[in-house]
């Protein structure tokens, strides 16, 4: 379980990021964080596994105040959160299995890894993870030789060969076409449902945060204005949350099918 | 054509103006001093031109004698080869720290790498050569010392440009994924990297051939000294053998070395 | 060596890298090294030694070098001036005269595919000759001084200075030569209308940075008597007077990072 307490954070420069959020995240969940561009939403899921750190607040992962970790418990922690990127932000020179073993880069010693000795079950893992996001025939194609869409697969297999109890994805479907996108969406959303992994997505599509989300939760101005689950959310609700009426750009149109 | 039908009004140049003058007065001084404190009367020679192209590159394949040092000289070119290869595999692995430590995104002292790096390429490599010379004694093993340090100047800075040009972005991914800092640099930064280290490391080879075929000159191994020596003594046939040695063989380094380089990057 | 048990050898392993590309890069690593000791046995200079050998040069810089003759700084500094003097005009000449050149060894401009490649071959020659060299065979041409230098720099900074020319000549963009060429501009008006502006901040650079290499080889020079700093570095090697020489190195030093430091501003303005 994910708890923020009065959770706030001022960047350097005195833009405030995220202004006394209060949330509880529990497991299993499938959460769609939503909000305009500079809401926070970016802040608010890399305050979890400390990419960018709250200068405020108490932040509770499985009951410890992770902001008070040091770096050794820190690297502890996030072994257990796998993260996505919107720019997939795989290595481009490697090959796509060695890309997805990098998850196991935690759990391995700093030795083994200089020589590249991972574990048998480490690489039946990564093998293991490639197949489950339908990708398994590229590992050992270099990763910049595939395509927007298998490459954030790629990601999600290099997230979920670490095991993780959670999955952060930060505009994981924003580089990507629309098909592409549902495709991406419906592989976190199944393996959401199939390992129990906690997933806090950060999208700006309204049409797709409804159709995959359990909860929604929303931003402005580093605040959260709305949390709740997916049924009660109407238009009217991102009307509030992005302070302006419903555009066509806000919406990704749907999957072709 | 009247001024008066001129509608566009000159921008205001006069600073422009100030600066080309100025720019224009320096190259006058710089010319003017070159061209009178330079000493560049023509002193002639015994021979002509077209005597000595003749005895360079001509006399040679029709001299008995000459022909039969070719395999001596391909020694010489041997060992300045190895010198050079010696030295540039050595710079290239130790230019890897110095360009981690230079450059921006690595380095938080990196105006110091940046510093050490500049200092060593300010040295002209011969200053080098003298200086292991001198304390090691002549030979090949000098050559390589010289070239070695002389070498990690360029590569240490061309890498240092590589690494800031590098994808930070894969390096947070790793550390969202709890990898420590060492496995950050080397999943993240090395295989980035790799590629075009060693396309600097060929191209510093090709340099480094050129330099050692001169170190020799002041007793640091290679076809230097014999190349020197031979020309000192006017023995051109033997110039002129040396040099074709030397320009076949840095011709072929060269096309190789731009073949492997295409194919790397 | 002990056998595999029967259990774990029907467990195929993932290879992380497959056989095929691991075997090449092996192979390559292999070949790298074998030079590498090759190398290192024709030199006598094993991983080891060239470790052994930075103390001995550095307690040689301290205890030979150190104090430097600061009495003989006049000395070094008219042959300093004479230096880049030598290198100045080497690289002036060479700049003028690697334009041309350079269009003829440009693709995109040059049509006449013999005189072309003959041009490249030309320049792939100068190239590969090292400028003491160059200056030993002008030294037998017109005597020794500082006209032989100038000259073998001009040929050695030709060669680089006509290769990086043209290769920029033929990255320009070539719309604005195709409209020229279609208003019917000839060749000298492609060049003078079309390239040249885009050339023209490349060229300076390209001049200096070869200047900044012309000042270091000019310092070679001397050795043969083609005047410059090298000159009385070599006679003051031949008298072991380590605390001229230390003067020399430390001069040159510092005269090749001011010219390298206003070369590089000027430089990372025009770019």
């Amino acid at each position: 379980m994910i708890e923020f307490r009065n959770v706030s954070l001022t960047y350097p420069n005195g833009h405030q990021g995220l202004k006394n959020v209060n949330v509880k995240i529990n497991p299993g969940e499938f959460i769609v964080v939503v909000g305009l561009s500079g809401a926070g939403k970016s802040t608010f899921i890399r305050s979890i596994n400390q990419l960018v750190k709250p200068t405020d607040g108490e932040l509770i992962i499985d009951g410890k105040n992770t902001l008070k970790y040091k770096e050794r418990e820190l690297k502890e922690m996030r072994k257990n959160i796998g993260m996505i990127f919107q720019n997939y932000n795989l290595v481009n020179r490697m090959s796509v299995l060695r890309n997805v073993l990098t998850g196991r880069l935690g759990h391995t010693s700093t030795i083994r890894s200089l020589f590249g000795l991972f574990s048998q079950e480490d690489k039946e893992l990564a093998m293991n993870s490639l197949s489950r996001v339908n990708i398994s025939e590229k590992a050992y194609t270099r990763a910049d030789q595939l395509s927007g869409g298998q490459q954030q697969r790629v990601s999600i297999a290099r997230a979920l060969t670490q095991q993780p109890k959670y999955i952060l994805a930060d505009e994981p479907v924003a580089s990507l076409d629309p098909p592409t996108s549902h495709i991406v969406m419906k592989d976190l959303k199944r393996i959401n449902r199939e390992d129990g992994i906690t997933t806090i997505i950060n999208l700006h599509f309204i049409d797709m945060a409804m159709e995959y989300a359990d909860r929604i939760i929303g931003m402005r101005a580093g605040e959260i204005v709305f949390d709740g689950p997916v049924s009660t959310v109407t238009e009217k609700t991102f009307e509030q949350i992005y302070g302006r009426p419903i555009k066509e750009d806000d919406l990704r149109g749907s999957d072709d099918e | 054509m009247s001024k008066a039908n001129h509608p566009l009004h000159k921008p205001n140049n006069t600073k422009l103006k100030m600066q080309y003058a100025l720019i224009g007065l320096i190259m006058f001084v710089l010319y003017y001093i070159a061209l009178t404190m330079t000493d560049l009367t023509y002193r002639g020679s015994s021979l002509s031109p077209g005597t000595v192209f003749k005895r360079l590159f001509w006399d040679p394949f029709f001299n008995p004698d000459i022909q039969a040092k070719v395999p001596t000289y391909i020694g010489y070119m041997v060992e300045t080869l190895a010198i050079a290869y010696a030295g540039t595999l050595i710079a290239a692995i130790l230019a890897v720290p110095f360009g981690f430590l230079a450059a921006r995104n690595t380095s938080r002292v990196h105006h110091v790498g940046k510093g050490i790096l500049n200092g060593i390429r300010a040295f002209p490599e011969i200053m080098f050569a003298i200086i292991f010379v001198a304390s090691v004694g002549m030979g090949p093993y000098a050559g390589v010392l010289a070239i070695g340090i002389n070498s990690i100047g360029m590569l240490g800075k061309l890498y240092a440009e590589v690494i800031e040009s590098i994808d930070m972005k894969v390096l947070e991914a790793l550390k969202a994924g709890g990898a420590n800092r060492l496995q950050t640099i080397w999943y993240g930064v090395i295989p980035q990297v790799i590629p075009e280290f060693s396309s600097y490391a060929i191209y510093r080879f090709e340099i480094d051939v050129r330099s050692s075929t001169i170190l020799g000159i002041v007793g640091a191994g290679g076809i230097g000294a014999p190349l020197i020596i031979a020309s000192m003594q006017r023995n051109w046939e033997a110039v002129g053998m040396m040099l074709i040695v030397i320009i076949v063989v840095v011709t072929i380094i060269d096309i190789f070395s731009a073949q492997i380089r295409k194919r790397i990057v | 060596m002990a056998k595999v048990p029967e259990s774990k050898k029907t467990i195929a392993t993932i290879p992380i890298v497959p056989i095929r590309a691991k075997i090449v890069m092996s192979n390559i690593l292999f070949v790298v090294l074998a030079f590498y000791f090759l190398s290192a046995y024709v030199t006598q200079a094993y991983p080891n030694r060239f470790i052994q050998g930075l103390p001995i040069a550095l307690e040689f810089v301290y205890k030979d070098l150190f104090p430097p003759n600061w009495g003989y700084t006049n000395k070094v500094l008219s042959s300093l001036v004479e230096t880049w003097n030598i290198a100045l005009l080497a690289t002036t000449l060479a700049a003028i005269f690697a334009l041309p050149l350079s269009f003829l060894a440009s693709s995109n401009i040059n049509k006449n595919a013999v005189l072309y490649q003959f041009i490249r071959f030309f320049l792939n020659i100068i190239r590969t000759i090292p400028e003491l060299i160059l200056a030993v065979v002008l030294i037998a041409f017109i005597g020794l001084g500082a006209l032989a230098g100038v000259g073998a720099l001009f040929i050695f900074s030709l060669g680089i200075l006509a290769k990086l020319i043209s290769e920029t000549i033929e990255a320009i963009d070539p719309n604005p030569l195709e409209a020229i060429r279609a208003t019917g501009g000839n060749v000298i008006q492609v060049i003078w209308y079309g390239v040249m502006p885009q050339l023209l901040p490349h060229y300076t650079s390209y001049s200096l940075y070869v200047l900044e290499i012309n000042v270091r080889a000019s310092v070679v020079l001397g050795f043969v008597g083609a005047g410059g700093i090298g000159l009385i570095l070599k006679h003051q090697l031949a008298l072991f007077n380590f605390a001229n020489v230390s003067t020399i190195v430390l001069m040159t030093f510092f005269a090749v990072t001011i010219i390298d430091f206003i070369s590089n501003r000027v430089r990372e303005r025009l770019v």
